[in-house]
């Protein structure tokens, strides 16, 4: 991991659409007067939705006079957290956990899927500029591993063949269902072990 | 109060300091990087740790709170691991570039280092490479060197008032940074050099000049603004390489200004270093028994009352305090002046033309009203304070004029005088807000002073604050604010033409003989005079002049300045004149000599004492009222603020290479490369 840049091509403005204003002034009324400068976070966040999954510098700017705030402390709050995107990343954006359980069970090979469908690098737009991908830190789905995200979807119990099929999906326009790839509800044990005493099933 | 061992010391500490200053009142010094009294306590770079008896690990004494009966120990080995430990991390990433680093010698890592430091490093992994910043044409940045203390950022945010530095990234990757590189907006802004623990941010002009210990230190006084803030002139032969601030809680405190501190380069160009004659309009050197032999025949032949004189906005008092003497003495005249406009200023009565409040008394103030000035530009150092105690006790803040912006909130009103003379009458919601504040400040600017109704305004004011028991023995709310350092002086030594406006007649050309001494900004249409120009640069002043005496700037003697507040400082001396150039008394003396064999002074500690005895006999004169009856004729008029450019405001700073850079990289002017 290293510094991320904001990216070199910029949109001109950027404003909330009236959705993500409506959400951005309900965060800052929870705040007492003189603290909304805490609803940055939630702010970026909003923004990020609305534009396709990352934070442009105006986006930036338009948060720092909606809150009222120096427009470095935004920008600080945008490059400490991973989770903001600073150059875009696609529509459908796609997240492969490679913490350890994940790469035990087998993540890297979702990364191959990953570099064949959509681009060689990651955070780098396929070709159709609707996807990228790139490796992050755990997602806290450790039990179904190994697994990715793609925007708001969890999908778990992944290998490469279930990966790419996914991908193919994604790159045609449909929505794949979220969820485990191995039939399991949620994250409920395999085999029907109900409890950790189920020592036959194991 | 409350009782704490530090090492086996007793001390006894107020309640809300940290363990760190108790430690200070015990003697103890504790290593630190982030900790800055002035700032605000980030506790980030965990130099300070000491061991504190029943806690399991090391505390870092910087950001815990001293309580009742802690036991500290600085001197264990528990202690000097831990700091061991630190300084490891500091120096795992630091480059070993000291010997090309402008910070070596005085720098915080290095020496402590020395004390914390482990011989070899156990990093075996890449060094982390930081790309340098832009932070403008004061601040050279060297950012793989910087060990993230974040004093830069708590300072741009605190004291300066612009939030414009920041942290970005994280861990390893976090570097600081303007917005964008923008260059830094404040005039405040090369004090982070100062306050940089490391190499990471140095002084852009002062690049590889010199090594701190080859310098000579000349603890004086600045002269850029009226504040008069207290400044160490570091000086490499006679060139001066950097102007640092000295602490003096009651003036600067800390910091100084950009210009305070930059514009010493232009001492070193365009000065005069040799008498000049004016002949068929070249200049032509001469000798100084030339010179003098010149201006003795010309004043000879001249009626007296056609010769004035003017003193500049540097000139020091002992230098004001000759030439009244010359005039008074050796011509018998006095058609002298200090001032370069038509400002009203009754010098009568000291109080009139001081800042009564002081720069300390800002901090107390609940409600400050400026009128026809801008701070910012006129004297930065107070506009901090200001600042400061805006952030400390939400001070309000009033404005006739709207003025940009000062680093704090303010209410802007119409600049009409009209609104003033409301306001002063009783009958403005500010009357009221004014008459309410325990310790209001009125701060009245030259632009102010300026004004056709000045002198009726200004008894207005100080009539409704009297009248509303405002003054009191330990609270003076009216203040002028002057801009130049020279101008209390020069009011104290009584530089003011009372009976006559010199400078109406000069621009009405009735003068023959017009003598200048480090005057430069009087505009007059120059017909038949016969200018003799004193002073140390080359500018407007010379370039009319006739004759040209080469003097000394203020680094060059030891001389005395009055601040606004109407505090008396000595100025040493840090060089020398360039050349055949002379302090600027001696000239005024030897002229003197030369005219009737008859020195004014023997030597400098006899003008000294007898500017004392002059100081002294107008202290005692001070107490009649002022009795002149003022009419009450009123027009509305506009305030209008006119400030001079900030980085030009004086010929040094004039001179100065370095202000002009700051001054384009304001304007946001494009390099073109050809500028030489």
């Amino acid at each position: 991991m290293s510094l991320r840049r904001p990216a070199k091509i910029q949109p001109q403005n950027f404003e909330f659409n009236s959705s993500s204003l409506e959400a951005a002034n309900k965060i800052v009324s929870k705040y007492p007067d003189g603290k909304q400068q805490s609803a940055v976070m939630a702010l970026l966040y909003i923004a990020q939705r609305q534009n396709d999954n990352w934070i442009p510098l105006e986006a930036m700017k338009y948060i720092a006079k909606f809150l009222k705030m120096p427009y470095i402390k935004v920008y600080e709050v945008a490059t400490f957290y991973t989770m903001y995107n600073l150059s875009p990343v696609g529509k459908h954006f796609i997240q492969v956990c490679t913490t350890t359980p994940c790469m035990i069970r087998g993540a890297s090979k979702l990364v191959e899927a990953c570099k064949e469908k959509i681009s060689k690098n990651e955070c780098e737009l396929s070709s159709d500029k609707t996807c990228s991908w790139m490796e992050v830190e755990c997602l806290g789905a450790c039990v179904n591993a190994p697994m990715m995200q793609i925007n708001d979807e969890y999908y778990e119990d992944l290998d490469k063949e279930k990966t790419l099929k996914i991908l193919d999906q994604i790159l045609e326009g449909k929505t794949p269902k979220p969820g485990s790839y191995r039939g399991r509800i949620n994250n409920e044990p395999e085999n029907n072990r109900k409890t950790l005493m189920d020592f036959k099933n194991a | 109060m409350l009782k704490l061992k530090v090492n086996d010391i007793d001390v006894e500490v107020e309640e809300g300091l940290t363990v760190l200053q108790a430690c200070e009142k015990a003697g103890v010094e504790i290593p630190r990087f982030c900790y800055h009294e002035k700032l605000s306590i980030a506790g980030n770079c965990r130099m300070c740790l000491v061991e504190m008896e029943k806690s399991p690990k090391p505390i870092a004494s910087c950001a815990m709170p001293a309580a009742e009966g802690m036991n500290i120990k600085t001197n264990t080995e528990f202690v000097e691991k831990a700091r061991k430990g630190v300084m490891e991390f500091l120096l795992a990433n630091h480059p070993l570039d000291c010997p090309v680093c402008d910070q070596g010698g005085e720098c915080d890592l290095q020496d402590q280092s020395m004390y914390y430091g482990v011989d070899k490093s156990r990093f075996k992994e890449n060094k982390r490479l930081v790309p340098e910043k832009n932070m403008g044409p004061l601040i050279k940045t060297q950012m793989t060197r910087c060990i993230h203390c974040t004093r830069c950022v708590r300072f741009a945010t605190e004291v300066a008032g612009v939030p414009e530095l920041g942290a970005i990234g994280r861990g390893e990757d976090m570097q600081i940074t303007t917005y964008l590189e923008q260059s830094m907006q404040s005039e405040l802004s090369a004090n982070v050099v100062d306050l940089c623990p490391v190499g990471a941010l140095t002084s852009k002009p002062y690049v590889f000049e010199a090594r701190p210990w080859e310098l000579k230190k000349t603890e004086t006084i600045d002269v850029m603004d009226a504040v008069g803030s207290n400044i160490r002139v570091d000086t490499y032969d006679w060139e001066v390489k950097r102007v640092l601030p000295i602490i003096n809680e009651d003036i600067n405190e800390e910091w100084i200004s950009d210009k305070t501190r930059y514009a010493c380069d232009g001492l070193l160009h365009q000065r005069l270093d040799t008498p000049f004659i004016k002949y068929n309009k070249k200049f032509e050197k001469a000798s100084w028994a030339e010179v003098y032999k010149i201006i003795k025949s010309k004043i000879e032949n001249t009626t007296k009352e056609k010769i004035c004189g003017f003193v500049g906005d540097l000139t020091n008092m002992e230098t004001s305090y000759i030439f009244k003497e010359f005039f008074d003495r050796t011509l018998d005249l006095t058609n002298y002046e200090s001032r370069s406009d038509n400002r009203f200023i009754n010098i009568s009565k000291r109080e009139d033309y001081l800042f009564n409040s002081s720069l300390n008394g800002i901090e107390e103030s609940d409600l400050i009203f400026l009128i026809g000035s801008n701070p910012r530009y006129e004297a930065t150092i107070l506009n901090a304070r200001i600042r400061k105690s805006y952030l400390n006790n939400n001070t309000k803040v009033y404005s006739l004029n709207e003025n940009g912006d000062l680093t704090y909130p303010y209410e802007s009103l119409d600049g009409q005088t009209q609104t003033l003379k409301n306001i002063f009458e009783g009958m403005h919601e500010l009357s009221k807000s004014i008459l309410n504040s325990k310790k209001p400040m009125i701060i009245l600017g030259e632009s102010f002073l300026r004004l056709n109704n000045a002198e009726f305004l200004y008894f207005k004011i100080k009539d409704f604050l009297s009248k509303n028991n405002k003054f009191s023995d330990d609270w003076n709310p009216l203040n002028i604010l002057s801009c130049d350092a020279s101008s209390v002086g020069n009011f104290d030594l009584g530089l003011i033409n009372k009976e006559k406006n010199i400078l109406n007649d000069l621009k009405s050309n009735k003068f023959e003989i017009v003598y200048l001494v480090g005057q430069d900004n009087i505009d007059f249409n120059k017909t038949d005079e016969f200018v003799i120009y004193q002073g140390s640069h080359g500018d407007k002043g010379a370039e009319i002049a006739d004759i040209i005496l080469p003097g000394a700037a203020y680094t060059e003697q030891d001389a005395h300045y009055t601040n606004l507040e109407g505090k008396i400082q000595k100025a040493y001396k840090a060089s020398y004149p360039p050349g055949e150039a002379k302090e600027d008394w001696q000239i005024i003396n030897e002229l003197a000599e030369f005219m009737n064999n008859r020195k004014l002074f023997n030597d400098k500690e006899e003008l000294e004492s007898s500017m004392f005895n002059y100081l002294n006999l107008q202290k005692e004169k001070q107490n009649k009222e002022y009795i002149k009856k003022f009419s009450d004729e009123f027009k509305n008029e506009k305030l209008t603020i006119d400030i001079k450019p900030y980085y030009f405001s004086n010929i040094i700073a004039r001179c100065s290479k370095t202000m002009i850079e700051c001054n384009n990289s304001k304007l946001n002017l494009k390099s073109t490369g050809t500028e030489g």
